[in-house]
């Protein structure tokens, strides 16, 4: 017993000063220890991501451009590029085109569709179940060039096979529906992570809280309203913030319309491209990206309360 | 109110398992019913076929005058406490009570006052806005048992409604439970994998083994003459002696023994017919004496009950147990006898009672 309880002591001792009584240092390194471990992923993280930021924050409030003489030297305009970005009628025509997007294909076409999938298929077993899931997984995991390539193939005016199925040639969806085009494309794209996580969160409602919703003479809907949502609350909010995010800043719909036909299609994302890389006006695209990253911001905090509201 | 009638009901789940096999049984109105067998029998099928949540693959199910064998759960008029309760999270206790009753439109403040009725009846009045996750065990029961009263349902349905309490608890939700029933006068059926409970709260009970029914009666009827030596095995806290044997003219030869013939058995088992004796440890007399008729043999195991101890007795290669009461129990080692009440034992001839 004597030898037993010994050793610890002698730990305490060897380690004494670097813990310094922490009762947080688990697994007994030292600060100066633990430090050296993590010092390599922050100097990544500092220089990947945190400079880039605030580089960004900085470059909007210069002149600075792709080529000629502010690119040489740029010079400190204070908040010129915010007013011009904000007073511009393409920035809120580029804002409102965005939500738009995220509620017609994360919201609505993602979240919506990725439930409904996951509900139906959630007590079928067998080749259905795998082809469905096969399917749509798919359209998530193919390459952005592509699935991008797939689709205007498939809504190509002349020889598009949608317009050859449907027996409607010389329609020009991408020019005529452009929104409604990436809003179906990017639904199409990302229903498949909805799914799966409404597919795992279906799968730790208890069944007898159905059952018992069921013997009370409970609808489907009811039983949806009553038993489902309340259980998978926090799974249904944490996935409209991610795909929120996610499609906020997505830069696929580039690749069908370009933007286009006349910005109408011009999500925010395609905005600041057009306005840094092709304009050349990198200090009016950077304000640009810093006030995408404040309504980022905005939008997180909004589900973050709701997630946090009484639980 | 109704009584519950079941008619070659048959489950076959996919992959072909035959969970229920052609069952018959009949519940009258008002009785406290007992599903009791190992796990893996049945009776929980059984129950959640009578509630409609599994369908029947065959047969039907009747409640009070209507065959409601294709109606769906909620149209069968009955309520069930599950295992786990099935409490609402999200609601509180007076919302959880009165779920079964907004779901059939009643008005809230109707449906309200009939939960705080309820709830008052089983002294959850000072709960009534509390969420589950802020209960005891015992009181989630309560609660659970409270929506199914609100319900004014034909039967009531209990899936093992004790097993979540600890052991405690669970002798006080007995008594409450049968008290409960007998003041309802609702037909109940509940499912337990426990027999001391069944005999404990049970009116009848049925012993369920693979899908069969093996035996329907009184707890007292069950406890005292098990239909099959299964039945005899599975009931009692105490294990049933189960001894094979030989009949020897009006004499019985078990494990080395001659025994008398039980009063049940005299005169129906012809010479030679090979049988299992069985006499519950309860119904022995020990005895440091030699007695006529006994098992004689050395004490090997003295197991404390409590107020009675459990003699384990050596009889040639078989092992024989008697219940002795307290102050007069062997010491391991000594020579005892144990004498079976032939009013009580009972002759078992291929596996079925005699």
């Amino acid at each position: 017993m004597a030898q037993a309880i010994s050793p610890p002591p002698e730990v305490v001792r060897e380690d004494g000063p670097a813990r310094g009584g922490d009762s947080s240092d688990a697994a007994g390194l030292g600060r100066v220890r633990a430090a050296v471990f993590v010092a390599p992923a922050l100097l990544l993280i500092a220089v990947f991501l945190v400079f880039p930021a605030l580089w960004v924050l900085y470059l909007g409030l210069t002149n600075y451009r792709l080529t000629g003489v502010a690119a040489a030297e740029p010079q400190f305009v204070g908040l010129d590029n915010f007013i011009e970005a904000i007073t511009t009628p393409a920035f809120w025509n580029s804002t409102w085109l965005t939500v738009e997007f995220v509620l017609g294909s994360a919201v609505i076409g993602q979240a919506v569709l990725g439930f409904t999938i996951a509900w139906m298929m959630r007590d079928r077993r067998g080749p259905l179940k795998r082809a469905v899931e096969g399917l749509v997984i798919l359209a998530w995991i193919l390459p952005s060039a592509i699935v991008a390539f797939l689709w205007v193939a498939l809504l190509d005016r002349d020889g598009g096979t949608l317009n050859a199925v449907l027996g409607i040639p010389g329609f020009a969806w991408l020019l005529d529906h452009p929104m409604l085009s990436i809003i179906i494309f990017n639904t199409w794209r990302g229903t498949a992570f909805s799914m799966m996580l409404y597919g795992a969160a279906l799968g730790n409602v208890p069944p007898s809280h159905l059952e018992s919703a069921r013997l009370a003479g409970a609808s489907g809907w009811q039983q949806l309203r009553d038993v489902v949502f309340p259980h998978i609350r926090g799974h249904i909010l944490t996935n409209l913030l991610l795909i929120s995010l996610w499609t906020f800043n997505d830069f696929g719909p580039f690749l069908l319309t370009a933007g286009g036909p006349d910005g109408r299609s011009e999500v925010l994302a395609v905005h600041v491209y057009k306005v840094a890389l092709q304009a050349g006006e990198l200090g009016h695209g950077a304000a640009v990206s810093t006030v995408i990253l404040l309504i980022n911001l905005v939008v997180a905090v909004f589900y973050l309360r709701l997630l946090r509201s009484k639980k | 109110m109704a009584a519950i009638e079941l008619r070659g009901l048959t489950k076959v789940y996919p992959g072909g398992v035959k969970a229920l096999d052609a069952l018959d049984l009949a519940i009258p109105d008002g009785e406290f019913f007992a599903l009791l067998g190992p796990s893996g029998c049945g009776k929980t099928t059984l129950l959640r076929t009578i509630a409609g949540l599994e369908t029947a693959s065959g047969g039907s199910v009747v409640i009070g005058e209507r065959d409601v064998t294709a109606l769906q759960p909620g149209a069968r008029d009955v309520a069930m406490v599950f295992q786990d309760y099935a409490l609402f999270p999200h609601m509180d206790v007076t919302d959880n009570i009165a779920y079964p009753l907004r779901i059939k439109k009643v008005a809230k403040a109707a449906r309200h006052e009939k939960a705080a009725e309820v709830g008052a009846r089983l002294g959850l009045d000072h709960l009534m806005d509390r969420r589950p996750g802020q209960l005891s065990g015992g009181q989630q029961q309560r609660v659970a048992l409270a929506r199914v009263m609100a319900t004014q349902a034909q039967a009531y349905l209990f899936d093992e409604p004790l097993s979540n309490l600890d052991a405690r608890l669970r002798l006080e939700a007995r008594t409450f439970l049968k008290k409960l029933q007998r003041e309802l006068g609702v037909t109940t059926v509940f499912v337990t994998h426990d027999q001391a409970e069944a005999l404990a709260m049970a009116d009848r009970m049925a012993v369920m083994e693979s899908g069969h029914i093996r035996q329907i009666g009184t707890p007292a009827e069950v406890f005292q003459r098990p239909a099959n030596t299964f039945v005899a095995s599975f009931i009692g806290s105490t294990p049933m002696n189960l001894l094979d044997g030989v009949a020897r003219g009006d004499t019985l030869e078990v494990a080395g023994c001659k025994v008398a013939v039980p009063v049940s058995a005299e005169g129906r088992v012809p010479d030679g017919t090979a049988i299992v004796y069985g006499v519950r440890p309860e119904y022995m007399t020990y005895s440091a004496e030699p007695a006529d008729g006994a098992f004689g043999g050395k004490v090997a195991i003295v197991e404390n009950l409590g107020a009675s101890h459990l003699v384990t007795l050596d009889v040639g290669d078989v092992i024989v147990q008697a219940v002795v009461p307290e102050g007069s129990e062997p010491l391991v080692g000594d020579d005892g006898y144990a004498l079976p009440r032939r009013d009580r034992a009972l002759v078992y001839r291929d596996g079925e009672l005699v």
